[in-house]
């Protein structure tokens, strides 16, 4: 690993100042993502502004909703029980990622800002649009099963290795920011970006911006599953992984959240496909409809064809088990 | 304990990164010269002095204060540093656990976990699991069920046991291999891990 220097910030207002003094400064919490790309050469700041010290460790309530400190760890939110009765969906997912031992140490900012990637990016002897603009993608045409099937482009077609963010997107969470200007919100949905032709830009972040936390409203959804397809039981990303939250009333479906991940370059919410099983009777003829639907306007690139059947069985899937939910 | 904010003292940023550039471009000159070999040698080791951090951490119940450079690694630190050569490196890239420890009493790959982070931490290894001569539970039960073959992950398996039963995620064989998921054996021992936890997990021992 190329050397660093290393500075600690307790509040907003030092980590803001230390990464305004040093363009290719980064700012790390949990490290799973970070230090890992330092040692594989992907990236190598001049220097770490480690926020550990932020009092953004909380996780607080109220009859509206609830707010997810920035440095809570996964496995802190996951076995907290407001989250595990309110919000089992975001605990489900957070669950079906990574190991034990990194959900210990990966905090909620740093999953969100964690890179979308493949194998090429991590690979310095290969070109890649994302690590390097301009000198190609070499999963077109070469080894993309792990690939994305929507919103690429010819610059990109990687995907956001997340569970958590994909729950959180299906949530319509807010994610709430620190900067240079000031505090703002982003909607979850619009924080994570499509490639285009700038396949380095992972988010809608300004620079020197930095996550305090993460908002999500209260819901009337009773029903919820994560489904995750992977190639082995545990600790793989997704092949294709699906969020599903619904309110089912007198055998109707009166509300639905649903989103993919392993398709895209950010979660992916299936809006038409919630407007379509609005009002619709929670059965098999819905479901299998509804797949279809969520599978429209997929391109595959030779190796990932077969998320296409994979994605509507786990659409499928995902409202069958949601719906038999007690 | 330090104070908050604080940077590392001495020649920092632009300067010691150019110093640094220049130290590689002696090393490499090296080749044909002893004497600049040399001169690149002492210049590495006036680098490391630049380098060097402050830190002090508690290890299996000894306080640590040491110095050491950003890029160095928990897991590092421990072997290279402390010579406790039971934590091991595997992957080195969290894909393992064969660098599982403790830091403040959670589970933790130490590969990925820079040493500076770790101020003021409590951090078990393997060598401090055992009570004296007694060993602990998880180690006696991995025994008794032979839980390891060549005994490489052995180490952060145990680690990580300990941890997967008191965080309450050892209740039946599924939830084991659900919640020992970023430990590989490569051996395939898994079968008598999961009996090893299981049976602790029946005993109630306090761990």
């Amino acid at each position: 690993m190329i050397n660093f220097d290393y500075q600690r910030a307790s509040s907003a207002k030092a980590a803001v100042d230390a990464k305004a003094k040093s363009a290719s400064s980064q700012f790390i919490a949990g490290g799973t993502n970070l230090v890992d790309l330092m040692k594989k050469g992907v990236t190598a700041p001049d220097k770490l502004i480690d926020i550990n010290g932020m009092p953004l460790k909380q996780i607080t309530a109220d009859s509206k909703g609830i707010t997810i400190g920035a440095l809570v760890t996964n496995s802190e939110v996951a076995e907290h029980p407001l989250i595990k009765t309110k919000y089992p969906l975001l605990a489900q997912a957070i669950n079906a990622g990574a190991s034990a031992q990194l959900r210990n140490m990966a905090t909620v900012g740093g999953n969100i800002m964690q890179r979308t990637r493949c194998s090429y990016f991590y690979d310095i002897t290969m070109p890649c649009n994302k690590r390097e603009p301009g000198t190609g993608c070499a999963a077109i045409g070469g080894q993309n099963r792990m690939h994305a099937i929507f919103g690429t482009s010819d610059k990109c077609i990687a995907v956001h290795p997340s569970d958590m963010c994909v729950a959180l997107a299906a949530l319509d969470a807010t994610v709430h920011i620190t900067g240079p200007k000031g505090d703002r919100k982003i909607l979850f949905t619009d924080f994570h970006r499509l490639p285009g032709d700038t396949p380095e830009l992972d988010n809608t972040m300004q620079k020197g911006e930095l996550i305090t936390g993460v908002y999500i409203a209260a819901n009337s959804f009773n029903k919820f599953h994560y489904l995750k397809i992977r190639d082995r039981t545990s600790y793989a990303f997704a092949l294709v992984s699906v969020a599903v939250a619904l309110e089912i009333s007198g055998g109707n479906i009166s509300n639905a959240k649903l989103a993919m991940g392993g398709v895209a370059h950010k979660p992916w919410r299936l809006t038409a496909v919630e407007k379509f099983v609005m009002g619709k009777p929670a059965n098999k003829e819905t479901f299998a409809a509804a797949a279809n639907m969520a599978m429209e306007g997929a391109t595959t690139f030779g190796q990932n064809n077969f998320k296409i059947k994979m994605g509507k069985a786990a659409v499928t899937e995902a409202l069958q088990q949601a719906s038999q939910k007690i | 304990m330090p104070e908050q904010d604080q940077t590392p003292q001495g020649p920092v940023g632009n300067s010691r990164r150019d110093f640094l550039k220049k130290s590689t471009a002696i090393a490499a000159l090296s080749i044909a010269s002893p004497v600049l070999a040399k001169a690149a040698e002492n210049d590495e080791k006036i680098a490391a002095l630049f380098e060097q951090m402050p830190l002090k951490l508690e290890v299996n119940g000894v306080v640590h204060t040491l110095s050491v450079e950003p890029r160095v690694t928990l897991l590092d630190l421990l072997r290279e540093q402390l010579h406790l050569m039971g934590t091991k490196k595997g992957c080195d890239h969290g894909q393992c656990g064969a660098c599982t420890v403790h830091v403040d009493g959670k589970r933790i790959n130490s590969c990925l976990s820079l040493a500076v982070m770790n101020e003021g931490k409590k951090i078990t290894t393997i060598e401090g699991l055992a009570n004296g001569d007694n060993l602990h539970p998880m180690q006696e039960a991995f025994i008794k069920h032979d839980g390891f073959q060549c005994g490489y992950c052995t180490p952060g398996q145990i680690m990580s046991a300990v941890c997967c039963v008191k965080e309450g995620h050892a209740n039946t064989p599924d939830e084991i291999r659900e919640y020992m998921s970023g430990n590989i054996c490569r051996c395939g021992a898994y079968p008598n891990i999961v009996d090893a936890i299981l049976e602790v997990k029946k005993g109630g021992q306090s761990l």
